[in-house]
């Protein structure tokens, strides 16, 4: 289906404020689709209460509006201007509450102002969590046993009958405000409360917990011919129980089996396509018990996403810029592939490399606050590394995060004993990654770790691999470091400082970089191109890495 | 990571040489050199009887994560002659797996070599095209290995398919269904074989050779020609078969190899392709539905597209997007069709799965 040439003019909808749980992922999407429908000649109007963005750059749109993001404003705007389409996909749930808002005050019909991308119903089934478990129920994808509660007394209810532990998830809520994990009784009174306060509509779902299980994320898009495509598929290296702003995460998947992957693939599929009218980027998580591989569909999100902006750059395929096309009609099979120019935009990226995202938590600045993470996301930013392995990726994600990390590999000698560590890792917080390793640097085993943090023991193994090397560094001086264990350490994402202040007496990095230069061990650097290297790639971004 | 250090070589026709680590079974392979784009599935890749004479690269970056299982076969051994990755993994994790991936190769005995700039190999493959290459572990002299190589037979004009087809008749699927299917078997994957008799037909399983007299005893409903190994054009045998089995007028399904036989038994001629199309992540558009499908490919060979176009009684009915090769045909004259594509996937998307129902239909309205 061509483009709708009868959509001349769209407002698009920001996301205001950075928060936590929203920051500059929906300027990068709201940035992105207004130069997509520019381009494609269509006049975009924009509207977002924070000036601190790209996105209200005088020069992206055509007009830009710095406004509360209210329907007073909405209606303003929509009194000056000649306005026929609304684009709400690309502000995260505060343009999508606000679009709904609207709609229920009858603005865009009052205006005649379509909305593209997404219908209410849409946007209604995927955020009332009784409509959308009703959906599911019917399209036979299972989800966790949960009960839609409007009271203290029914949450109370409902939470007897379910049985502990579960969790309590707030509806249109943004970034998991307001919900938490119900571990016993005596918790619950407080954390139905907080969770009925922090819901616009005083609704929580009272659900079971499925901790342990492994948690995954599809970004997929689909188009007005009902042809979806998966962009990405992210795991969580931390199971269940943890936000997944604050989880550190892995893409593509590691540990999923094909079958466990097409099962997945198939139930995304058939969920965005009961979903209603939509054209657009969509995420799914799902829950997957370890042991059977049985899936349970945890949400649903009818909108570029914040992890549909770490999608993009992990895949090189530009969501927001095509979700944008989609949404004013165009099918994938029309749209080529915007890194090789050649071949189509209806396809799976393939990754020829590894990505982690590892969020950056404030904790410090913030004292006295709980630092325990859960289901409500406490980071407030994030870190991006690209590897050949899992390995470099997660060092070289640790050494930019600004903290005094250097690496995974190296981060001050832990202090604590064995089994303090163990305990310490049970309850995840902003550390246990790093406190992980020093409990295997000390000789903690494999299935010890994942005992205590339900990880899946695959990348336990690797931060196990990063512990021997360093062990073997420790060994050597940098005089006598053979050159096939330094480009080991490289090939693993060992920084020069880390290697120094392993090898220790007074060595600096300068003279580390130095001496692996006089060895010919130097950086490489490789293509983000969408397809694995199949295609000859246009416009490409560059990782550094080390190969043989 | 492999368990050892030992070191390995892999050398190309054209003289290149990369040097690696040494992975599953110590020793020397040669084949052609090919790539897979997928992200899961190496099990299913690997004993995937189409991949019979091929050393593979795997361009996902981890391999063997999940280890191996007694589920996840499409035949019953490995058919890759070697594997080539970044980083192959003998630590696994997964419930249902019950071996690591490295003992799996020594079981199959398969030489791999890790440690390789796979992305830089791909590339280069890409540009160069396919061609044969040695690995080895245990000669590490590079002239030797250049000297073995230059023994190995070119794919263009090898004949796999008898060499990995079945060597005795069986059947599968309810023997009392309404509906009969014979199976030309070139090397036809598991998953084919339970697309079909999962619908609800009564599968007999043929070897490669087997004559259409020997094949109408079944009293079938209908023919499936299956994918395999090699170049279409080095099996007149085949071709001579399906050109009997066409004038039954019955339908008939080809998949890869079977939809280039089919294209071959209607004149329509085969080339070698550059490189091959191999991943989980090809987009094909069925021209008569609009639909668009994500499908698992893995072939070296194709059918002439300006041949098609010019043929009379043969109907383009799948072009791939990205190259606008075609992927699939039928006759105008009578029930038959192929796709060059796997729509059993396995490993790969659910997509395409409606074919098998369409055959179902073509049987049952015939």
């Amino acid at each position: 289906m061509p483009k709708d040439n009868s959509i001349k003019s769209v407002l698009i909808i920001g996301s205001g404020p950075i928060i936590i749980g929203q920051a500059c992922e929906f300027d990068y999407s709201g940035s992105q689709a207004a130069r997509s429908l520019r381009e494609e000649g269509i006049k975009v109007i924009l509207i977002n209460s924070n000036p601190a963005t790209i996105m209200t750059d005088p020069m992206m749109a055509d007009k830009v509006y710095l406004l509360p993001l209210t329907v007073e404003s909405i209606e303003q705007i929509l009194e000056e201007n000649d306005i026929d389409s609304v684009l709400p996909t690309m502000g995260g749930q505060t343009a999508l509450n606000l679009c709904k808002e609207a709609d229920e005050l009858g603005v865009w019909k009052k205006y005649n102002v379509r909305l593209i991308g997404v219908d209410v119903a849409a946007i209604d089934t995927a955020e009332d969590r009784d409509k959308f478990r009703q959906l599911m129920f019917k399209i036979g994808v299972k989800v966790a046993p949960s009960h839609v509660a409007n009271s203290f007394l029914e949450g109370k209810e409902y939470a007897q009958e379910i049985g502990f532990p579960l969790v309590i998830r707030p509806s249109f809520t943004l970034g998991g405000t307001g919900g938490g994990f119900v571990h016993k009784k005596e918790e619950l009174d407080e954390a139905l409360q907080r969770g009925l306060k922090a819901s616009p509509i005083h609704e929580v779902l009272v659900e079971k917990a499925v901790l342990g299980w492994k948690e995954y994320e599809l970004e997929l898009l689909r188009d007005q011919n009902d042809n979806v495509v998966i962009i990405c598929t992210v795991e969580n290296l931390d199971p269940m129980g943890i936000h997944t702003g604050d989880s550190i995460t892995v893409a593509p998947a590691m540990t999923l089996s094909d079958k466990a992957f097409q099962d997945m693939r198939n139930q995304a599929m058939l969920m965005m396509r009961s979903l209603g009218n939509f054209a657009g980027g969509c995420n799914v998580q799902f829950a997957l018990n370890p042991e059977t591989e049985e899936l349970i569909a945890v949400e649903i999100n009818p909108r570029v996403s914040r992890s549909s902006a770490l999608a993009s750059k992990a895949t090189g395929y530009p969501i927001a810029k095509i979700a944008a096309k989609l949404a004013i009609g165009y099918s994938l099979d029309e749209l080529k592939n915007q890194i090789t120019k050649t071949t189509s935009a209806y396809f799976e990226p393939a990754l020829d490399y590894v990505i982690v995202k590892v969020p950056r938590w404030n904790f410090d600045k913030f004292k006295g606050s709980n630092d325990t993470l859960g289901l409500q996301m406490k980071s407030v930013g994030e870190v991006m590394a690209i590897g050949r392995s899992f390995t470099e990726a997660i060092q070289k994600a640790c050494q930019s995060l600004e903290n005094e990390a250097v690496g995974l590999g190296y981060y001050g000698k832990s202090m604590m004993k064995s089994e303090d560590l163990i305990e310490y890792i049970k309850v995840p917080k902003w550390d246990r990654i790093f406190r992980i390793k020093d409990a295997l640097m000390q000789g903690v085993t494999v299935k010890t770790i994942v005992q205590a943090t339900g990880i899946d023991r695959w990348f336990i193994y690797q931060i196990q691999e990063i512990c021997r090397i360093e062990k073997e560094i420790s060994h050597h001086s940098l005089e006598n470091l053979p050159a096939e264990l330094l480009k080991e350490a490289k090939k693993h994402g060992f920084s020069d400082e880390q290697i120094a202040r392993i090898l220790h007496s007074n060595t600096t990095e300068d003279e580390v970089y130095e001496r692996r230069k006089s060895l010919g061990i130097t950086r490489v650097y490789k293509m983000v191109d969408t397809c694995s290297a199949e295609f000859e790639a246009k416009t490409p971004y560059f990782y550094s890495s080390f190969e043989n | 990571m492999p368990n050892s250090n030992q070191p390995a070589i892999l050398v190309l026709q054209d003289g290149h040489v990369f040097y690696g680590k040494a992975f599953g079974k110590i020793g020397t392979t040669t084949g052609e050199i090919c790539f897979n784009t997928g992200m899961t599935g190496y099990q299913e890749v690997f004993t995937d009887p189409s991949y019979y004479g091929q050393v593979l690269i795997m361009n996902n970056v981890h391999v063997g994560n999940y280890g191996i299982n007694a589920e996840d076969l499409e035949s019953e051994t490995v058919k890759i002659r070697g594997l080539i990755g970044r980083n192959l993994e003998d630590k696994y994790s997964r419930y249902k797996a019950t071996d690591s991936m490295d003992n799996y190769l020594k079981a199959n005995n398969i030489v791999g070599i890790e440690d390789i700039d796979t992305r830089a190999l791909v590339a280069h493959i890409r540009t160069k095209g396919a061609m044969n290459c040695i690995i080895s572990s245990d000669i590490l002299d590079v002239d030797k290995l250049k000297a073995q190589l230059a023994e190995v037979p070119d794919m263009d004009g090898l004949e796999l398919a008898s060499v990995v087809s079945t060597d005795k008749e069986y059947e599968l699927g309810d023997p009392s269904a309404p509906l009969k299917i014979a199976v030309l078997d070139f090397g036809v994957k598991k998953n084919i074989l339970t697309c079909l008799a999962e619908r609800g037909a009564h599968v007999r399983v043929h070897p490669a050779k087997t004559p259409l007299s020997r094949l109408k005893e079944f009293n079938p409903d209908g023919y499936f020609i299956s994918n395999g190994p090699g170049d279409p054009a080095a099996m007149p045998y085949a071709v001579e078969t399906l050109k009997e089995i066409l004038e039954e007028k019955k339908p008939i399904f080809g998949i890869c190899l079977g939809h280039q036989l089919l294209a071959l038994a209607n004149g329509i001629p085969t080339f070698k392709m550059h490189h091959g199309h191999r991943g989980l992540n090809h987009p094909v558009k069925n021209i008569i539905s609009g639909r668009c499908e994500i499908t698992t490919q893995n072939h070296g060979f194709g059918v002439l597209p300006e041949a098609v176009k010019h043929h009379d009684n043969i109907e383009v009915t799948h072009v791939n997007l990205n190259d606008e090769s075609i992927e699939g045909i039928r006759l105008k004259d009578r029930p038959a069709f192929s796709v060059q594509y796997h729509p059993e996937s396995t490993p790969g998307p659910f997509d395409s799965r409606y074919l098998f129902d369409e055959f179902i239909e073509m049987m049952k309205a015939n």
